[in-house]
């Protein structure tokens, strides 16, 4: 009976377009226009640049994410992990400044998406070789990468080399024809994971997994080693995320990346992809991560809210954002 | 087994003082334990606060050998109550050294090691009940902010606009911002904005860029941590804005104490709230055992300015803080 299913899945997507996967950029106009009417500082470049170039970390981050809900899974731990890559990348940019000088910004990069890469194995591997829930696992590896970096920084903060601070810089300041480069760097990982997503053997299991993984793995597919692909591509997001953070403050410190795994899994979800899995969007979490971000600027832009209640206001606009979500897409 | 010969060694070194009460000889040898709860290091402040009381475990412990200091950090009010409990069924304190995590979460379980006859130092924030402290060790959080805004006050000439970024909704920022707003409401400045940046640095330089963005005049700005300050700096830096004529923070961070030293023009002062409070409140115990110096009472810190001429008495190089 399944596996109708799932061959039913893709085909009724095809139809019903429209209104479905919209929703989230709808959403993202609607708040845009809220956010002029609030404060005409609201549209001027300067501001929609910082707010478009700082909501790279979660749409970066949420690519992977993407991966990770689309299979089934949930990565709690990419918000530790980013601090943890960043302290290694930091570290390794550090020791390695003195003989290498500038280079060592490369070696470090390199360094932080190895670093990454293993730290989403390493959750893939205990997930789908010791058969436990994503959710618990994640747990544990979120307090684990949470105690390293707090170690690595002696519960300070933890800073890269004068030298290299002027080099690095321009990765999250500086524009390339007037588009930031963190902007830049994430549309291409959004391409890269659109084609994958979408174009490649590997994305179709990744949803079908997601849906059904038995169905899945009576048609073949190694369950397993595709969930495990997902965390790792999840592990090499937050390695760039960490790339394009650690230019701009130049620092880790142990709340580097605090609670950025809940804004991840919002912004995938707002984006329309099934928290459940079999459903993945990678443009939508893009906007999703705008949407959470616009809103935070939006509320410091307005006067209307007081200080204690900013929190309260934002949790009820993605509230109402998933309804409205719901119910374009129940028509 | 050390713990347990420790114990016998107290227990027998009190039944020998208290039968002879005229030797004082006695005193010398007997050995004192005491125990030092603290939050552990999740951020830069209680860093610090780690790394003192570890640096004065060392110092005291090598300068009397007969006490034993123990150190035991805790990353919950929940953590630190089960902590104090190990402390004291494993350990005949002497003494213990609290930074509460919560004031009415460890009242009651430090009046529980008081009833021991335990001498209770309580450091930073206060217990719901007083009464159970010996000593008390604390700093000013309100005159971090009343200090930082007459030095405002006076530079701005007492006009001009300002905005403002609050840490953590707690006591301690609560009360820095009052006695901030208190000064500077007498004044003619205005506080153009005030919200919460959580004492994180990425929180504060997304804040500060939306300041920027909202108003196109800011005379000052003034960030209650110097953590957040860092932050603030590089969006005003990015943003190229050259109105801001001060950027202040407070508790003297090292980093910002390097400014202060270099003598930075947007940032010649900061306030002190030292994470080093720790090592004074152990210091402060242990001369209750050693010396003929009684401690009881309560001890502020002064929250003096952090200018060029003084910074190097502020400036510990190797703390995480």
């Amino acid at each position: 009976m399944s596996s109708i299913e799932i061959k039913a899945t893709p085909e009724r997507e095809g139809i019903s377009i429209p209104w479905g996967s919209l929703a989230p950029f709808i959403a993202l106009a609607a708040i845009v226009v809220l956010g002029a009417l609030i404060n005409s500082n609201f549209l001027a470049a300067n501001n929609l640049l910082n707010v478009i170039t700082r909501s790279a970390f979660i749409a970066i981050i949420g690519v992977g994410a993407t991966f990770v809900i689309a299979t089934g899974g949930l990565d709690l731990s990419v918000g530790s992990m980013m601090a943890f890559v960043t302290g290694i990348m930091i570290l390794t940019m550090n020791g390695l400044t003195p003989s290498l000088g500038p280079w060592a910004i490369l070696a470090g990069a390199g360094v932080a998406l190895v670093v990454g890469a293993l730290c989403g194995l390493l959750n893939g591997l205990i997930i789908t070789v010791g058969r436990i829930e994503p959710f618990i696992v994640t747990l544990g590896t979120m307090g684990i990468f949470r105690a390293f970096i707090t170690f690595m920084s002696d519960g300070g903060s933890l800073s890269i080399d004068r030298s290299l601070r002027e080099a690095y810089r321009p990765v999250y300041f500086g524009d390339f024809l007037g588009v930031p480069y963190p902007v830049l760097i994430t549309l291409c990982v959004v391409l890269i994971g659109a084609f994958l997503l979408y174009r490649t053997k590997y994305g179709r299991r990744v949803t079908a997994v997601g849906s059904n993984a038995d169905v899945a793995q009576f048609s073949g597919v190694h369950v397993g080693g595709v969930r495990t692909m997902a965390f790792v591509i999840q592990g090499i997001c937050v390695a760039v995320a960490a790339i394009c953070y650690v230019p701009r403050l130049g620092a880790a410190t142990p709340t580097t990346g605090q609670l950025w795994e809940l804004q991840v899994i919002t912004a995938v979800v707002i984006g329309g992809t099934l928290l459940r899995g079999g459903k993945a969007r990678v443009w939508g979490t893009v906007a999703g991560a705008l949407i959470l971000e616009i809103i935070a600027n939006v509320m410091v832009l307005s006067d209307m809210v007081s200080e204690y209640l900013v929190a309260a206001v934002q949790g009820t606009i993605i509230i109402i954002a998933m309804l409205a979500h719901r119910f374009t897409s129940a028509r | 087994m050390t713990t347990f010969n420790q114990g016998a060694r107290i227990l027998s070194a009190t039944l020998v003082a208290g039968a002879l009460t005229t030797a004082p000889a006695l005193a010398q040898d007997k050995e004192f334990t005491i125990a030092v709860s603290i939050p552990a290091a999740t951020h830069g402040w209680t860093g610090g606060v780690v790394y003192h009381a570890e640096r004065a475990e060392k110092e005291i412990e090598a300068a009397y050998p007969n006490i034993d200091v123990i150190v035991s950090t805790a990353s919950s009010a929940t953590a630190q109550v089960s902590s104090l409990e190990d402390l004291s069924a494993t350990n005949e304190l002497d003494a213990l050294v609290i930074l509460p995590f919560t004031s009415e979460e460890l009242t009651g379980p430090v009046e529980q090691v008081a009833s021991n006859g335990t001498f209770i130092t309580v450091v930073d924030r206060g217990l719901a009940d007083p009464s159970i402290q010996d000593l008390y060790v604390a700093g000013d959080n309100i005159a971090v902010g009343a200090n930082t805004a007459d030095w405002l006050v006076d530079k701005l000439g007492g006009e001009g606009e300002i905005v403002v970024l609050r840490g953590i909704p707690t006591v301690i920022d609560d009360e820095r911002i009052q006695g901030f707003t208190e000064v500077i409401d007498k004044s003619n400045i205005k506080i153009l904005d005030i919200q919460y940046a959580n004492w994180n640095q990425d929180e504060a330089f997304t804040l500060m860029q939306d300041y920027l963005g909202k108003y196109p005049n800011i005379d000052a700005v003034w960030a209650n941590d110097d953590d957040m300050l860092l932050g603030v700096l590089e969006a005003v830096d990015q943003a190229g804005r050259d109105d801001i004529k001060f950027a202040l923070g407070g508790n003297g961070m090292k980093q910002v104490i390097e400014m202060v030293m270099a003598g930075d023009e947007r940032t010649p002062i900061s306030t002190p709230y030292p994470p080093s409070m720790i090592a004074s409140a152990i210091y402060m115990t242990a001369a209750q055992f050693t010396g003929q110096a009684p401690m009881r009472g309560s001890f502020k810190l002064d929250a003096p300015l952090i200018t060029p001429q003084n910074a190097d008495q502020f400036y510990f190089p190797d703390s995480p803080f």
